[in-house]
This record gives structure tokens, sequence and C-alpha cells, in this order.
């Protein structure tokens, strides 16, 4: 939190150096078009499709067994994801940003990785560990677990394309709070874990709830990595967005939208509440705003 | 501040190192590097004609050019839009700014697969801007043109968040300075905040060419997925995995992983580019 919080965006914008207005108007107008054709219509589309055959339909489509089923996995795996993301995430930002070691670069890169993988070999590579035909397939099944095509593979699945995110919000917010106060707390006789309750966390939730916001939309709204690892079980294996899918290619248009609103719904909260965070974040996001977007590959 | 006395002090001064540092590698471990290790070593167990084979298949050769091609066309126009977007969303002021500014991020947040059924529904020949390019016998949705489309829609918010930190920070001293030296409206921008601009574009560039190049679930619903045109690498090894070729998904995915590596480093380059350019 800092002064310059309010003026992150600044509100006026610099107006004795400008293009003409004609040129202003312009760019504007092709600005907002481009950004209504591929922003606003899909998102209005959503809804219209959803609600096209009236409410009755909607709810219909939404309070079926099949999705309340879904909904509930997807909920599973996300209430799995976050938190294990959010716990990797701090630890992952205490040990790199409080501390010197070598190879902290290739550290920060290795957790990286996942943006800058394929979502589908994200799903496949737990398809070639586990998969019947996989190095600990055969151990899997001797053993009479089922991870791949089954619940365990899609959480493991949602996991890894979740995982970067709470660290990479949390390493810039952690690096600018330094360690000075936590030295102190540690001089004044605190614990290791009261030094971390009492001054690092009041320090980074904020940082910690915008990375779990963009962690948990990841998770939700994953399709290419859990489309191969789940093997689509209607009422089993089926997240939201697999059962967005089948209802599509099953022609259930109108449900297959009342769906996807839902999950529209879900990216709409989440656009929210990060605009929100981003400004108490304030300077802090303004480092991290580049990071931030790199880590929104959704 | 001297790095001499700061570094040991830290390190006896602050507790938790050894298990933080030791949970930090094993869950990298865990979810990350072991199950990408499957890749090359499960590839490792194929003869290299094999391998050759697979990867330079006439099919496969024809999604890796679809997919790079309509990537690089999609990001292409992201730059040049992008840059328009977020030099308008920092310098201009018009009503709505702050809520079109929130609205950048929705292909971050809006999943994959609402977004490819969405936008097919937009470009279908009965969809809503489809039937208006019907009749003039344009198609959009299950061609090329419709692939493009989508991987636009998921590369939007790069170029845009890559360039607004930079726009913003710009020195309005050197613009002033230029003016005052004559330089016109037009020699400024092109002349002066351009070249400065360089390093983010390109970062954004090559964030949205990245991202869409393994993109799977905004396209496969507007491609279309006919062998040798509209399919995407990623719909391959999807395709090569349930036939359960896994030999075959491996060695694509091994030439995909590859790829994303080269993308990363280049990207990893232009950051700290960017970074330096922000720092002087």
């Amino acid at each position: 939190m800092s002064v310059h919080s309010t003026d992150r965006r600044p509100s006026q914008p610099v107006r004795h150096l400008s293009e003409p207005p004609v040129v202003r108007w312009g760019l504007t107008a092709v600005a907002l078009a481009f950004l209504a054709l591929f922003l606003l219509l899909p998102l209005v589309t959503v809804f219209l499709e959803a609600f096209g055959h009236g409410v009755r339909a909607y709810l219909a489509a939404v309070a079926e067994p099949e999705a309340l089923a879904a909904l509930r996995l997807t909920l599973l795996a996300a209430a799995i994801a976050v938190p294990a993301n959010l716990v990797f995430g701090v630890c992952a930002g205490w040990a790199i940003t409080k501390f010197e070691f070598p190879g902290r670069n290739v550290l920060t890169t290795l957790i990286d990785l996942p943006f800058a993988v394929s979502p589908v070999i994200a799903g496949m590579v737990f398809v070639l560990l586990f998969g019947r035909q996989g190095f600990l397939g055969p151990w899997a099944a001797e053993h009479g677990v089922r991870i791949v095509f089954a619940v365990p593979g899609i959480v493991l699945a949602t996991i890894f394309v979740s995982f970067p995110f709470v660290a990479r919000e949390i390493i810039p917010v952690m690096e600018a709070a330094g360690t000075q106060e936590e030295e102190a707390a540690r001089v004044l006789g605190a614990g290791g874990f009261q030094t971390f309750f009492r001054v690092t966390l009041p320090n980074i939730k904020w940082g910690l709830l915008y990375g779990g916001i963009l962690s948990n939309a990841r998770a939700m709204g994953e399709f290419g990595a859990v489309s191969v690892v789940s093997g689509k079980i209607r009422g089993l294996t089926n997240t939201l967005p697999l059962h967005v899918e089948i209802l599509y290619n099953e022609y259930a248009f109108q449900a297959a939208f009342a769906v996807a609103s839902l999950l529209t719904f879900l990216a709409l909260v989440t656009l929210v509440v990060k605009t929100v965070v981003e400004r108490r974040l304030g300077v802090a996001s303004e480092e991290t705003r580049p990071e931030a977007a790199v880590a929104g590959t959704g | 501040m001297s790095t001499a006395a700061a570094s040991p002090s830290r390190r006896s001064l602050l507790p938790g190192f050894r298990l933080t540092m030791g949970f930090t590698l094993l869950y990298l471990c865990l979810i990350v590097i072991i199950p990408l290790m499957t890749l090359p070593v499960r590839s490792a167990t194929m003869t290299w004609e094999a391998l050759w084979g697979t990867v330079s298949d006439p099919r496969v050769v024809a999604s890796y050019r679809l997919t790079i091609g309509a990537s690089l066309v999609a990001a292409s126009v992201n730059a040049v839009f992008g840059l328009i977007a977020a030099w308008v969303l920092v310098r201009y002021s018009f009503p709505g700014r702050r809520l079109v500014d929130s609205l950048v991020d929705l292909p971050f947040a809006l999943p994959t697969a609402v977004a490819g059924i969405t936008l097919t529904a937009i470009y279908a020949p009965n969809g809503w801007i489809g039937r208006f390019l019907e009749p003039y016998g344009i198609q959009v949705a299950f061609t090329r043109v419709g692939i493009t489309l989508a991987l636009i829609f998921i590369g939007l918010p790069f170029v845009v968040r890559t360039l607004q930190p930079v726009i913003e920070d710009l020195d309005v001293e050197v613009e002033e300075a230029a003016t005052s030296l004559g330089a016109t409206r037009f020699g400024v921008l092109t002349k002066v905040i351009l070249p400065y601009l360089y390093p983010a574009w390109l970062t954004g560039f090559a964030l949205a060419f990245a991202r869409a190049i393994g993109e799977y679930g905004s396209v496969v619903f507007i491609a279309g997925n006919m062998p040798m045109r509209t399919e995407i690498t990623p719909l391959l090894i999807i395709t090569k995995l349930e036939q359960f070729d896994y030999a075959g998904a491996t060695a694509i995915a091994l030439v995909m992983l590859l790829m994303s590596f080269f993308l990363l480093l280049a990207i990893n380059v232009l950051q700290g580019w960017t970074t330096r350019r922000l720092a002087n």
C-alpha cells in the first residue's frame, strides 16, 4: 500500500503533447471497435444464446444432474489445486526472495515452465506417466489405483496448469517488501511461524489473493489438459468445460451455452476481483504488470 | 548497503530456508519436472527413423504450417491493434475507459471452451456475423480464418498488457524536447516513441505467438478439423492419443515442447531488454 496506489492509471492524460483531435478520435474508434468485436460481442453472445429459449430452459439445463455433477467435480479440482498452489507459492516466494542462493534464476524459470507448455501436452504427460502403457501404469494397476481417466488425473492436470500463478504474483510482492521487517521481528524474539503470520502474511495478502484468483480461474476453466486425462465419463469425470463440449457436440446448443454462462459469470467475477485487488496492490502491481500478463494464460 | 554483510545476516536471522526450499523443489519435481521428463525419456525409446518418420509425416507437417502460420498472423494482428488499444487506454480519456481496461483481461479469465463455442456461434454461416458474410461467399468458421480469429481472441491481452506500463512510463520531457527541436507529432511518434516501445512490443508479440502455438480449447470448435487443411498440431496429438498411438503423440509433442522452450528463451531475453529499458 502506498500513496501511489491512487494514481496507478493516470486519470489525467497528458494533454499538452498529444495527437490532433481527428487522429485521437480515429485511434479511439479503431481500438474500441477492435475490443468490441473481440471482447464485448462474445460476452454478449454467451448470455443471449444461454437465455435464447427462456429462463425455464436455462434453469433446466443448469440444474440437470450431469451438469451438477460436472460443477461438483470442477469445484473439487479447484478446491484441491488452488490451496496446494497457494502453499507452494508462499514457500517458493519465501525461499527465493528471503535468501540468496545459486540458481535462483533457473528456479524462477522452471516455475514458469507450465505457462510455456501447451495444455494438451500438460495433460498428455500424466497419461504417459500413469496410463496403461505409462511408466507407473502397471504399478498403479497392481495397487488398484486409477489416476488417468479418473478424478486424481484431473486434479493433477489442474494443479499443473494453474501451478505458476501464485508464485509469479507473490515473488515480486515479497521482493518489494524486503527482509528488514522479518529480521526486526526475529531480533525482538518472534518465532519463525509468528514472524510469518504476523509480519509477512499481512504484507503479501493482496498479492496472495491476486494469485489465488488467477489460479482459480485457470483451474476451473481448464479444458485442453483436463480433456486429455478425463476420459469424459458423464457424471463421473466430466468437468464443466468438458460438459460444455459434450452438450455442444450433441447439438444441445442452448444447454451448452447455459452451462457456458456459468463459467462466463465466473470469469466476470474474476475480472472484478482482479480489478479491485490491482487497485489495492497499487505500486506493487505496477511492477508485476508484465508478469501478470504472462501469468494469465487462461 | 554492503551485500557481503547482508547476505550472511539474512541466512542466520530468517528461518525456514530448508523447509520452504525443500517443499518448493519437491512440489516442482512431482508436478512439473518428472511429468515433463516422460516426453524425452519416452521418445528416447523410439528409433531415430520412427521418430523422424512421425514428425515429418505430411499430415503432421501440414499441421505445423497451419499452427505456426495462423499463430503468426494472429500475433501480428494483435501487435497492430494491441499497440493502438494500449496507446488509447493510457493516453486518451473517454467515458468507460476503466471498464474497457478491465475487460481486456477477459480472454485470460474466460475458459477456452466457452470462447470456442461462442466464436463459432458468431462466425458460423447462420451465426451473428457469419450470416452477413455468407451471401458474399466468405466462410469464416471451419476455415483457417476462423482458427486465426480464435487465436487473435486468446492472444489479445498480451500485447496490450506488456505495452501499457511502458507507455505509462514514457518520459514526457523527451517528447517535449523533440517537439521544441522542431519535430512534428508524427515524427515524435515514429522516431522517438515507437523505438522506445520496441522491446515491450516484441515481447507482447512473442507472448501472444507462444500462447497461440499451444492453444487447443478455443480453436477446436471453430477449426473444422480437416486433416491437411484445418487440423492444428495440438489436436493431432489428441487424435494420436485417442488411437493409443502414444509413440506418435510423444514425438509430435516433443517437437512442440522444443518450440515452446525456444520461445520461452526468446521471451526471457526480450523481457530482460524491456526491464532494462524501464530501469533507464
